[in-house]
């Protein structure tokens, strides 16, 4: 360990959030960061103290569990900074790095009617037949109306319905699970490995790719998803690799016999270039080709009627590969896609391009060096542990510094999911859907990003006119009530605030929803709408506890400049 | 190099040359001083095949190496087959919509265009691209921004307008480009009386000028000016029929935003789903569709800007093109170069632009894509001074025009 090293385990330290110590209690598997290894054992329950490096002014106390729960969470919900606080910021981390020690039932329960969640690909296929040509062709010559294509083909029978109830969950887990921790990084990683829901048989797909290859490994080993998603029939249909085969290949059998078949380099350069080494990773043009012929025959079984992995060895080219220098003997058969798989996240440009990324969404849109350096160490001490990896960030100095605190902007479904949870909302899965349609306004509908990179993670992409337009018109609907099966708590968030005195109402919504004090400004502004007839209602029936409209004051303070960051 | 001198010096020629023309074009010609230039930028996001949107059917070595997406030559009479353009180029079939602006000359095709950096990668060719640095990915600004802040100022936000859910790199930079995705949705909406909408505005209008506050001013900016504008009012004219497709729309706004005379100097618009690995089609099929919409949103758009066209340049890009042999699933991979329209009053059109490389093995990049023989830059800095009167080199910086492409009247 150098000098640098210790000074910034010295800075952990002081934080009071060497996690380490108490996972070590609760045993579970969990590799310590290097970071952590071999630093004195300190008592959890150092106090917080700042940290005066001449980098990164730390923040403290209050503004650590804000910034914590603005970083792990989809926003904080009222009461949260208080339960943080009982706990201990350090202690809550830790929870929320182990997600199987939380219970989680109420979500589930939330769950239940979205039957397609738990639907097996061969099941989805079978309840949600693809659409009779014959009747686009009735429609499109008159025969048919689209009323009685209607009754004959209803909504709810279609495919489109598997990614609604995707929408509509992933909505509902953001706003009411307990294990918020491990939903981000279901968001995370998914966006990392992009498919999209509006391709081709990806629609019958889509729901068991997030299930069977992403949330199991979520918080796991990154290698364990990257071969998760190689072999989901989801990942093989979006990019392509089902069809890729050896040059000289004929179909032997099926609708498609005779037709020749080839090498397609889809899958194998958004391999390399987004899901593990990075476009500046050091590949070639040879290393694609060679990577597109080792997984050659890794393919989907029967993609209408089962739609599951198989390795078709006749479509597989079984020659020599040689990729990034390393030789792939000839003849290896299916293991050529596993021994990629192996170079590739053991090559440090994958720990380097993961520790970047992760460094992004959690710290900063410019990720600090040196953390991105410490991160990708735990990547390869740990052979990929992302939470280990976490650890390392959220230990880290350049975490809890003042050039993180509120640095990020939230994306679109970051801010609708964190608008509800502020305003102490509840949504059941209709409600989510309409959640999932007003993140669509903002900007980022719900598993629709077309190409394999996914949804960007900087603000700049962010935050334009119409967007910000949208942020604002959705926070007057949700303020308002306007938004089906989502229900807001506005009285009991201002609950004990005297109704007759429109600053007492606003300063209980501005502690509540925006935490630490707003800027000065902002304060100021609704301060001064305070005055505005419509805002301080003199109603003269003078019926429930508020004269003043706090819909109006709190959509005000949801589409705040200040509620858009995090 | 040219200067700003010598552009006006042209733009005095350009008005000489007016005299004699038609009473249309004088109404034209002043009209375009009131609302000035604007040119409108198409990105093809994925790819596009240039090899089938402008087929090189003379060319030998076409025949053969796409068996089953190779488009048959162009015969008289026969509109299921690709549209003959010169002899040796031909139009995919489904753009047929813009074969009267071909023949009219308004429309320019600059083929084997592409860019000086050989990445296969969507992002970073697009990114490249849109910042008009190939090769550089720390340019902070798009080459369109660039080119915006290098005219007058002028005091509207309607300057640089998106239609889309993003702003797109290219429009990033100091300029306050606007993004977005629908003119009649550009409000705040419900609270029938103003105070919300006041007091949203006065929330971003105070305090620390960072980019959130920076894009809130400019919004409400905007929104005042568009509502009094009534720019999503107005109505296609002249017939003009958009297909009912993001293009379509996107494009039907912007020649309402143009219409409206908020002072629109540079538009952008994108499409998706060129990236046809799979079953791309020939006469018919996937990538038939998607030429289908461009064509029609294209031709719509000309039509209905009528007259006005003459102050207007549409620049269709895409980061590559693909691979010129067809792959193992009836589709092409990853390419090099492609081809890019041009489209506008003062275009000389009816023309193919660029030196054509040639599909002999020999003569394809790496043996395998079709070589680009046009900088990108090329194009667009020709564009840039001779449409929008700015000077190339800090929109480009580091590159030196190799050629001039004579593309713009």
């Amino acid at each position: 360990m150098n000098a640098t090293m210790k000074l910034l385990v010295g800075a952990a330290l002081g934080l009071g959030l060497l996690g380490g110590c108490t996972s070590a209690k609760s045993g579970d598997s969990h590799v310590a960061a290097p970071v952590a290894q071999g630093a004195p054992a300190v008592p959890a329950a150092v106090p917080a103290r700042p940290i005066a490096t001449a980098t990164a002014p730390s923040i403290s106390g209050e503004r650590q569990i804000i910034h914590a729960l603005s970083r792990l969470t989809y926003g904080a919900r009222p009461g949260d900074v208080e339960r943080v606080r009982a706990m201990g910021v350090s202690a809550w981390i830790d929870r929320q790095l182990r997600p199987r020690t939380i219970d989680d039932s109420a979500t589930d329960q939330a769950l239940v009617e979205l039957t397609t969640l738990r639907m097996p690909i061969s099941e989805a296929l079978r309840e949600f037949p693809r659409p009779d040509p014959k009747l686009r062709a009735k429609i499109a010559n008159g025969e048919m109306s689209r009323q009685e294509m209607q009754a004959l083909y209803p909504m709810d029978k279609r495919p489109a319905r598997i990614a609604t109830e995707l929408q509509a969950a992933k909505v509902v887990r953001a706003v009411t699970s307990e294990r918020q921790l491990e939903e981000l990084m279901v968001d995370f990683w998914f966006n990392h490995f992009n498919v999209f829901a509006g391709k081709g048989d990806v629609r019958w797909y889509v729901s068991a790719y997030e299930r069977e290859a992403i949330r199991p490994f979520a918080m796991g080993k990154f290698p364990d998803l990257v071969r998760a998603t190689a072999y989901h029939p989801a990942m093989l249909f979006y990019l392509d690799n089902w069809l890729s085969a050896r040059p000289d290949f004929v179909v032997p059998a099926g609708p498609n016999r005779g037709r020749k078949g080839g090498l397609n380099e889809n899958y194998a350069r958004e391999l390399m270039e987004l899901h593990t080494l990075g476009v500046d990773g050091g590949y070639t043009q040879k290393d694609v080709t060679e990577v597109a012929r080792a997984f050659t025959g890794w393919t989907i079984e029967r993609p209408q009627t089962d739609g599951h992995f198989i390795f078709r060895p006749g479509m597989h080219d079984g020659g020599e590969k040689i990729v990034l220098g390393q030789r792939i003997p000839a003849g290896g058969g299916r293991d050529d896609g596993e021994r990629v798989i192996q170079i590739l996240t053991r090559h440090p440009a994958t720990a380097r391009f993961v520790a970047t990324k992760l460094v992004r969404r959690f710290v900063s849109d410019t990720p600090p060096p040196a953390l991105v350096s410490r991160v990708a160490g735990t990547y390869t001490s740990t052979g990929g542990d992302i939470s280990a990896m976490l650890r390392t960030i959220f230990e880290s100095p350049e975490f809890f510094s003042e050039d993180a605190y509120r640095a990020k902007i939230k994306k679109p479904f970051e801010f609708v999911a964190s608008a509800v949870r502020a305003l102490g909302g509840t949504t059941d899965a209709t409600g989510g859907m309409a959640l999932a349609r007003a993140s669509a306004e903002i900007g980022e509908p719900l598993y629709q990003a077309q190409p394999p990179t996914g949804y960007a993670d900087r603000g700049a992409v962010w935050v334009n006119a119409g967007a910000l337009l949208a942020r604002m018109n959705f926070a007057l609907g949700l303020a308002s009530g306007r938004y089906p099966h989502v229900s807001v708590a506005l009285p009991a968030l201002v609950a004990g605030a005297d109704p007759s005195s429109p600053s007492a109402v606003l300063d209980r919504l501005l502690a509540s929803i925006v935490a630490d004090q707003p800027g000065p400004e902002t304060r100021a502004v609704l301060t001064a709408q305070l005055s505005e007839p419509q805002i301080t209602r003199l109603s003269p029936d003078d019926r429930g506890p508020a004269n003043t409209d706090v819909a109006k004051l709190a959509a005000l303070v949801i589409g705040s400049p200040e509620f858009q960051r995090r | 190099m040219i200067t700003r001198r010598t552009f006006v010096k042209a733009g005095g020629c350009a008005l000489v040359a007016y005299a004699g023309a038609p009473r249309f074009l004088l109404r034209a010609a002043h009209a375009a001083e009131a609302s000035g230039k604007v040119l409108v930028a198409i990105f093809q996001r994925g790819a596009v095949d240039g090899l089938s949107m402008v087929t090189p059917y003379g060319d030998s070595g076409y025949t053969g190496v796409r068996p089953s997406i190779g488009l048959q030559p162009p015969r008289r009479g026969e509109s299921e087959r690709a549209a003959d353009l010169d002899g040796f180029f031909a139009f995919h079939p489904s753009l047929a919509p813009l074969v009267p602006l071909w023949a009219n000359r308004s429309l320019a095709v600059v083929h084997a265009c592409g860019s000086p950096d050989t990445t296969r990668s969507h992002f970073d060719a697009q990114d490249y691209m849109e910042s008009g640095t190939p090769g550089v990915k720390s340019t902070p600004d798009g080459w369109l921004a660039r080119a915006v802040g290098a005219r007058p100022a002028k005091s509207t936000p309607f300057r640089a307008v998106a239609i889309g859910p993003a702003l797109p790199r290219t429009l990033q930079g100091d300029v306050g480009a606007i993004s977005m995705q629908s003119l009649d949705r550009f409000d705040v909406r419900g609270g029938s009386d103003g105070t919300v909408r006041a007091g949203f505005e006065s929330l971003y209008e105070q305090g620390v000028h960072d980019l959130l506050h920076g894009t809130g001013r400019e919004t409400f900016d905007a929104v005042k000016m568009l509502r009094s504008a009534r720019a999503s009012r107005i109505p296609p004219a002249n017939g003009a029929e958009y297909p009912r497709v993001p293009l379509g729309e996107a494009l039907r706004q912007i020649a309402q935003l143009i219409k409206a005379n908020v002072g629109l100097e540079v538009a952008f618009a994108d499409m998706q789903g060129w990236d046809t690995h799979v079953g791309q089609g020939a006469e018919r099929g996937q990538l038939a569709l998607r030429f289908r919409d461009f064509g029609a949103a294209l031709a719509a758009f000309s039509q209905d800007l009528g007259d006005r066209m003459s102050d207007v340049v549409v620049l269709t890009m895409s980061e590559f093109g693909r691979t010129v042999a067809e792959n193992g699933n009836r589709g092409t991979d990853h390419g090099h170069a492609t081809a890019m329209l041009v489209l506008g009053g003062g275009v000389r059109g009816g023309r193919v632009y660029g030196r054509w490389p040639g599909l002999d093995r020999h003569q394809l990049f790496e043996g395998r894509d079709l070589a680009v023989t046009t900088d990108f830059r090329n194009l667009f800095s020709e564009i840039a001074t001779r449409h929008l009167g700015v000077p190339a080199a800090p929109i480009f910086p580091g590159f030196k025009p190799t050629q001039q492409l004579g593309i713009l009247a």
